[in-house]
This record gives C-alpha cells, sequence and structure tokens, in this order.
C-alpha cells in the first residue's frame, strides 16, 4: 500500500475515491489478519499458556490447548474472514498486485460488496472478543498486570503515528505526527518532507540501521526527555494521536490510559492492549467503509498524464510507519529506491528494551531459567515477531543469543535462539 | 506415526510463513498429521534443538526463501542433514524470486547504497557492518552478505518444489498432504501446482490478435475480458505453471510468472520470448526487433522471480 502511494506520487496522480477506498478496506483487512495473527500466535501464548511455561507448550497449539479448541477454531475462522476480504477485493491476500497507478484494477461489485457485508460485522464481534480476552485473562491476573506496568518493560522515547486532520490514528493516509517523551507535538509532516524530520545511523555490529528524529540529532542509546529516539507500531501511534476515529475504539482507548496511568505510557507490553484497540478501529472502519455507496463506483483508474520522477508513499504498517520513496527513469522503471520499514523504526527502542528487560529479570546470583530468558524475549516479540519485515534483501534472520557474564566478564551461560 | 517436520525462512518475506498460516482451519488438520520441530515464525525452538538430532531424523524440512547470506546457508544445510526430504517452499526458495533481483547489482554497490549513499542515512566515518566486530563483552558475529542470491537447490540438494509468490494455501495443504498419504511423486517434481501453461486454464477469450506495440497496464485500460497478452500488455500465462487459479488476472492484473516455468523448460524468459513472437504482427527480423523493442526492461519482466535460477543468474561484473 506505502508503494501503491508512492507509484501515484511518482505519476502525480489522485486515485479516484472509490479506489481510495477499496484499498483502504483491503488495507484495514490486512491489519486485522496481521494483528490477529501477532497477537494470538505469538504473543498470547506468553500470557495465556505463561511466560515460563515449558518453550514446547508456549505456542498457539499450546494456546488452543489452553483456551479450547472453540476458542481456537473461532481465532483461526475470524482470521480467514480478514484474509478471504482481501481476496475478494484484490485477488489475493499477500502481495496485492491489483494496486496499480492511479487506483486500483477492478471495481467491486454489488454481489461482491453483499458477500463482504457481514463478514466485516462478524469482524467487529471477534475485535470486542479480542478485548474481552484481553481484560479477562491479562488485566484480571495481578502477576500479569504487575508485568505490564511495571519497570521491566519501561522505555521512555518519543513516539510517532500517521493521524488525520482532527490528529486521529489513522493507518492509511494523513501526516505523519511525533510527540515527544512527556506528549508535546514535536512536529507534523507529510509524505515528501520525510527526510527533513527523520535520519538513519548505523553501527557496524547489525545490518539493520537506526533511525532518529533528524533535528535532535544521533545521540547514542538514550532514553528520557530530550532524546532523539522514537517509537512506532500500536502503542506509538496511539501515543502520537488524541484518538481513535471510531467510538468502541475510542472508548477503549481512553479506558486504558486511564488503566496506564496517563498519556503518553511508556509501558511496552500495553503494545498488546493497544494492537486490540487498533482491531476495533479497523473493524468498525470496514463497516464505514462498506457502508458508502461510493464504494461501488466503478471509476477506479485515472490514467497518468505526466512523465513519471519521483515520490514518497507514507501508511501505517502493523509494526510501525512505513516509508517508501522511489525515483524512476521517464518510463517509470525504479531507478533508486529509500525505505523506511516498520520495524526498523523501532531497532534502537527494540534494543533499549532487550537490554532493560535483561537487566530486571536476570539477577546476581539466581539461576537463568528458560522461562527468564523468554521474558527478555517478549521485550522483543512486542515490537515485531520476525523481524524479516525490517531487513529486506539483508539477511532476514534475527538470531538472539544472550550471554550471562560474571562481573569478571567470564561467559557463565549462552543461550541462543 | 506423526510425522516430524521442520519449517524455516531464509531470505524471505515471511508471505509463504503467511501462506501456511492460511490454510486456516486445515491448520489443526497439519497439527495433528506433523509434530513441527522448528518454525520461527510460530513456535519457540531454537536451532540448538535441531543440532542435537541425529541425521535424517526430521521427515521433511520445508524452506522458504532464498539464499542471500551465509546462515540462511548454514541452516539449509543443516536441515538438510537432518531431513530425509527437502521441500523448496515458495518462489524465492525455488527460483530465487523477488530477492534475486538483486543479482543486478554487485555485494558492494548494495552495502555502498544502503549504509552510505541512502538518502535519510548520515553516516559520516562510512561506517559499513562488519561480519565480525569485538566490543568489550566480547566478539559480535553476523552473517555473510553473499554477492550472489542463490536459489536453494543451489546450495543444497532438494526433493521437491511447491512453487508461487506465496503458493496458494490450498496447494501447500494438498502438497503436503502427498507427504502424509506416501502418495509423493518423483524426485525433483514440481507439487502443489499444475502440469500445463496458465494460459490453458485463463479465463480471458483469446482471438489469435497480432499485435505491433506493447504497453505497460498504467498506460492502458485493459478490456476484462480478453486475453492481456493480445491487448499488447506482456502476460507470462503462456510460459507460466498453471497452479494459483489465475489469481492475479482475475483481479485485472496479467501474469508475472511466479509459479515458475514448466517442466523442461530451463529458462522462463526464452520460453516467454517465443510465446510472445507468436503473436507479433510484422515478420521481418528488422520489424520484429522494433516491437520487441517497446517491451520496458524485458530481463527483469521475464525473470522478476527467477533471476538466480535463470540461465543468466546475476549481471556480469
Ligand atoms: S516466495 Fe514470495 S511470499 Fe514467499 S517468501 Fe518469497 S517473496 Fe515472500
Ligand atoms: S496470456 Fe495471460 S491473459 Fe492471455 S490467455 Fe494467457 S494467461 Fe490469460
Ligand atoms: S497469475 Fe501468474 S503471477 Fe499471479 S499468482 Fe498466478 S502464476 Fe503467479
Amino acid at each position: 500500500m506505502a508503494s501503491g502511494k508512492a507509484v501515484d506520487a511518482v505519476y502525480n496522480i489522485k486515485p479516484p475515491p472509490a479506489a481510495t477506498k477499496l484499498r483502504e478496506l483491503y488495507y484495514q483487512a490486512h491489519f486485522i489478519h496481521s494483528h490477529a495473527a501477532h497477537f494470538y500466535a505469538l504473543a498470547a501464548p506468553d500470557f495465556v499458556v505463561g511466560p515460563d511455561a515449558p518453550a514446547a507448550e508456549r505456542n498457539i497449539l499450546g494456546l488452543i490447548g489452553k483456551v479450547g479448541l472453540e476458542v481456537g477454531k473461532e481465532v483461526i475462522r475470524q482470521r480467514a474472514i480478514s484474509q478471504d476480504i482481501q481476496i475478494i477485493i484484490g485477488g489475493r491476500a499477500t502481495h496485492p498486485v491489483w494496486n496499480l497507478p492511479g487506483g486500483v484494477a477492478k471495481a467491486l461489485t454489488k454481489e461482491e460488496r453483499e458477500k463482504v457485508r457481514p463478514m466485516v460485522v462478524e469482524q467487529l464481534g471477534f475485535a470486542e472478543f479480542g478485548l474481552k480476552l484481553f481484560a479477562d485473562v491479562v488485566m484480571g491476573n495481578k502477576a500479569y498486570v504487575d508485568l505490564i506496568i511495571g519497570d521491566g518493560y519501561e522505555l521512555v522515547t518519543n513516539y510517532m503515528g500517521l493521524v488525520d486532520d482532527q490528529n486521529k490514528v489513522n493507518f492509511f493516509d494523513g501526516k505523519v505526527r511525533v510527540v515527544d517523551t512527556e506528549g508535546n507535538e514535536l512536529f507534523k509532516y507529510t509524505e515528501p518532507e520525510y527526510m527533513e524530520y527523520i535520519a538513519e545511523h548505523v553501527e557496524p555490529y547489525t545490518y539493520l540501521k537506526f533511525p532518529y528524529l533528524k533535528k535532535m540529532g544521533w545521540d547514542g542509546f538514550k532514553e528520557g526527555k530530550g532524546t532523539s529516539i522514537y517509537q512506532a507500531a500500536p502503542l506509538a501511534r496511539l501515543n502520537a494521536a488524541e484518538g481513535m476515529a471510531t467510538p468502541k475504539a475510542q472508548a477503549e482507548f481512553e479506558k486504558m490510559y486511564e488503566t496506564l496511568g496517563g498519556k503518553p505510557s511508556h509501558k511496552l507490553l500495553a503494545a498488546h492492549w493497544a494492537r486490540l484497540i487498533e482491531i476495533v478501529y479497523s473493524a468498525e472502519r470496514m463497516i464505514e467503509l462498506v457502508e458508502d455507496d461510493e464504494i461501488l463506483d466503478p471509476n477506479v483508474r485515472v490514467m497518468p498524464s505526466t512523465t513519471p520522477s519521483e515520490g514518497v508513499g507514507i501508511i501505517e504498517a502493523p509494526r510501525g510507519t512505513l516509508t517508501h520513496h522511489y525515483w524512476t527513469d521517464e518510463n517509470g522503471i525504479v531507478t533508486k529506491a529509500n525505505l523506511i520499514v516498520g520495524t526498523t523504526n523501532n531497532n534502537a527502542p527494540i534494543s533499549m528494551a532487550v537490554k532493560k528487560a535483561a537487566q530486571t529479570f536476570i539477577k546476581k546470583g539466581g539461576e537463568v531459567t528458560d522461562g527468564l530468558l523468554n521474558m527478555v524475549e517478549m521485550a522483543f516479540r512486542l515490537f515485531d515477531p520476525c523481524f524479516s519485515c525490517a531487513t529486506h534483501s539483508l539477511p532476514g534472520q534475527m538470531p538472539l543469543t544472550v550471554e550471562i557474564k560474571n562481573k569478571d566478564g567470564e561467559t557463565i551461560e549462552t543461550v541462543s535462539r | 506415526m506423526k510425522l516430524k517436520v521442520g519449517i524455516y525462512w531464509g531470505a524471505a518475506c515471511g508471505g509463504c510463513d503467511v501462506a501456511i498460516l492460511d490454510t486456516h482451519e486445515k491448520l489443526l488438520d497439519i497439527a495433528a498429521k506433523m509434530d513441527i520441530y522448528l518454525w520461527p515464525i510460530a513456535l519457540d525452538f531454537k536451532y540448538d534443538d535441531v543440532k542435537k538430532m541425529e541425521d535424517g531424523y526430521l521427515d521433511a524440512a520445508i524452506y522458504s526463501g532464498a539464499i542471500r547470506n551465509s546462515e540462511n546457508e548454514e541452516i539449509a544445510i543443516l536441515l538438510r542433514k537432518k531431513s530425509k526430504v527437502m521441500i523448496a517452499l515458495g518462489a524465492c526458495a525455488h527460483l530465487g524470486g523477488i530477492p534475486g533481483l538483486a543479482n543486478f547489482y554487485t555485494r558492494d554497490e548494495m552495502l555502498k547504497r544502503i549504509y552510505i549513499d541512502s538518502e535519510s542515512t548520515i553516516n559520516e566515518e562510512g561506517v559499513i557492518p562488519l561480519e565480525s566486530w569485538n566490543v568489550k563483552e566480547g566478539e559480535l558475529d553476523l552473517p555473510r552478505f553473499y554477492n550472489t542470491v542463490k536459489t536453494l537447490d543451489q546450495v543444497v540438494d532438494v526433493e521437491y518444489y511447491i512453487p508461487g509468490c506465496p503458493p496458494v494455501p490450498l496447494q501447500i495443504y494438498s502438497a503436503l498432504s502427498l507427504i502424509w498419504d506416501d502418495m509423493l511423486p518423483p524426485v525433483g517434481s514440481v507439487i502443489g501446482a499444475g502440469d500445463k501453461a496458465l494460459c490453458e486454464s485463463c479465463p480471458r477469450v483469446k482471438e489469435e490478435k497480432t499485435i505491433s506495440e506493447f504497453k505497460r497496464i498504467q498506460q492502458v485500460l485493459p478490456d476484462p475480458e480478453k486475453c492481456f497478452l493480445e491487448q499488447g500488455l506482456v502476460c507470462l500465462g503462456a510460459a507460466t505453471r498453471s497452479g494459483c487459479g489465475a489469481r492475479c488476472i482475475k483481479s485485472g492484473v496479467p501474469c508475472r510468472g511466479c509459479y515458475g516455468p514448466l517442466d523442461d523448460v530451463p529458462d522462463l524468459g526464452i520460453k516467454m520470448l517465443s510465446a510472445i513472437a507468436s503473436v507479433l504482427e510484422p515478420k521481418e527480423e528488422k520489424e520484429i526487433d522494433d516491437v520487441l523493442d517497446t517491451i520496458v526492461d524485458p530481463l527483469r519482466t521475464f525473470h522478476r522471480f527467477s533471476m538466480p535460477a535463470s540461465i543468466l543468474r546475476r549481471k556480469k561484473e
């Protein structure tokens, strides 16, 4: 979707309203699939099965064992609905090639809309189920609440997210808003302006770069007031906005910040809560889009009339602000590209969060169990379960090796994944 | 007895793993038939668990992604040793895929572009990531970033290929069921796909029209019923294996060839050129050349998913 917007900009064209709405409808369904996979398959096992459960059970199958097959089946069925909505609109759920410069390749038919209509309503029910599960299983358990509001998973940084003109969270369009550690707006930028605000730093020990706020300069891995480090992704998006554009998501937004003790919240594990609120927003927004009659307009493409040259497209990817910048020749063949992808934004915060969790949970003289190491990994997993998106053609693997050293610098234990 | 399986990704986008998840309710079926011993995206097991296995312990290893660095290759070799059957899942493992387009550049060009020249990067000291770096706590290692992206079967023996970017989920399921039903075809086969060209199952109408110019999809509003190629849009259906259900074509865009070439076709690009020649209006060599010249960036168009597997493999240095 970011590349779709970038090629619109390359050709200097604006897609017809129906095309923009179809892209957004597709994208909201994509968000639900991605967030549902992240939460239910990759994060929930830590909570529902338990952070220090045996590794062989701490997964989606263990989760099903715990919550019951019926719930497991329902999650699978709902994720299938999100994927099917994308297939109905754009032909495929991964790599939607129907997205073209100036619009989309296929309009939505009346029959297709009727098919999608009940599906989006079901998705809202599923979204609300997620919040209930979180309230019961996570917030209803004092040990987990302590984990969420404790110091082990706290990081004080700036926050970034795309917002509409009311400063409400928007995944698809608007301006990028950045707030400081206290929630004050630092700046807002449009797509072509990104390079004035964001810069990337290189370290020799990783293929992944470290983006930071350019005006403040790279000042290392420091948290707290005045830092140039920012976070993107669910909690950051909510921190960077003033609210949600749909009613149910807004109500839960208020509840979350009340529980966490104010906004912005630096409690990293609350990202999972924010993720579930975003699912509600996506579902509510899908209903609005499906009910909008303009979505059936057969006019879904504008033909380019200018010579293509350069363009930037920005959206919110599930795991953070996604920027695509292309330069092309006169045939529209890309000659150069610059991408800052979702998780890359969070590279410095992830490194700092993992370090902090390790320092909090691994105690001098205490036994270093697999469960403790998993609690360190949870600091990573709350940002991104896979990491392949952030490294592109570069190595897509992020092996986590924890070396535990004693005070003399001798390695006493090494655990790697 | 349940099958023992490992699932892994090399230089991949994760879409192939998502395609496995997209078997939806059949996932429970898969879980009933297979014990999964490694699956980095979904399960919490570690490389060490695999290293401790006896050779040939796993019934199958399913590998998505191309080979772009030393870690991708090391794990491919490890899984090969530990598995009776090695399966390449998706266009990247099968043919090199989208990461294989990096073979139009050299390693040094890429590292310089990404870490030094990129417009948003500030790197006055010209730092480029190193394979080994000493910090006070010890040495940090990075996998070696290769000059040339390879297919899985260019580094280990592969028994079966499930094509597609990503493969259609139900095709993954039917390919896996061949393992537990003990119905695997001869070694080297493509499974979970058809054996005819996509054109044969394409719903678009062909009229044996000839064309005198090629256009790109952003320049025309194609007729939704008629063959793309006959409308002057490059569509790789004639040289591409069927099995995807023509999903791109049904959503209004030509085939880009992700299911790869048919059996006994070593090079999709060469096969495609002959298919294109058959729809050209001019028959004189010079005029044919003029029409072919209207195809913008033919090499990357024909080898979008298959550069490393093509006879060219990479751009000459
Ligand atoms: S084949 Fe396609 S979907 Fe699969 S990993 Fe490669 S790029 Fe991703
Ligand atoms: S060339 Fe493309 S559009 Fe034409 S019949 Fe073949 S697959 Fe269909
Ligand atoms: S139509 Fe072509 S590019 Fe699209 S999925 Fe099928 S084989 Fe792949």
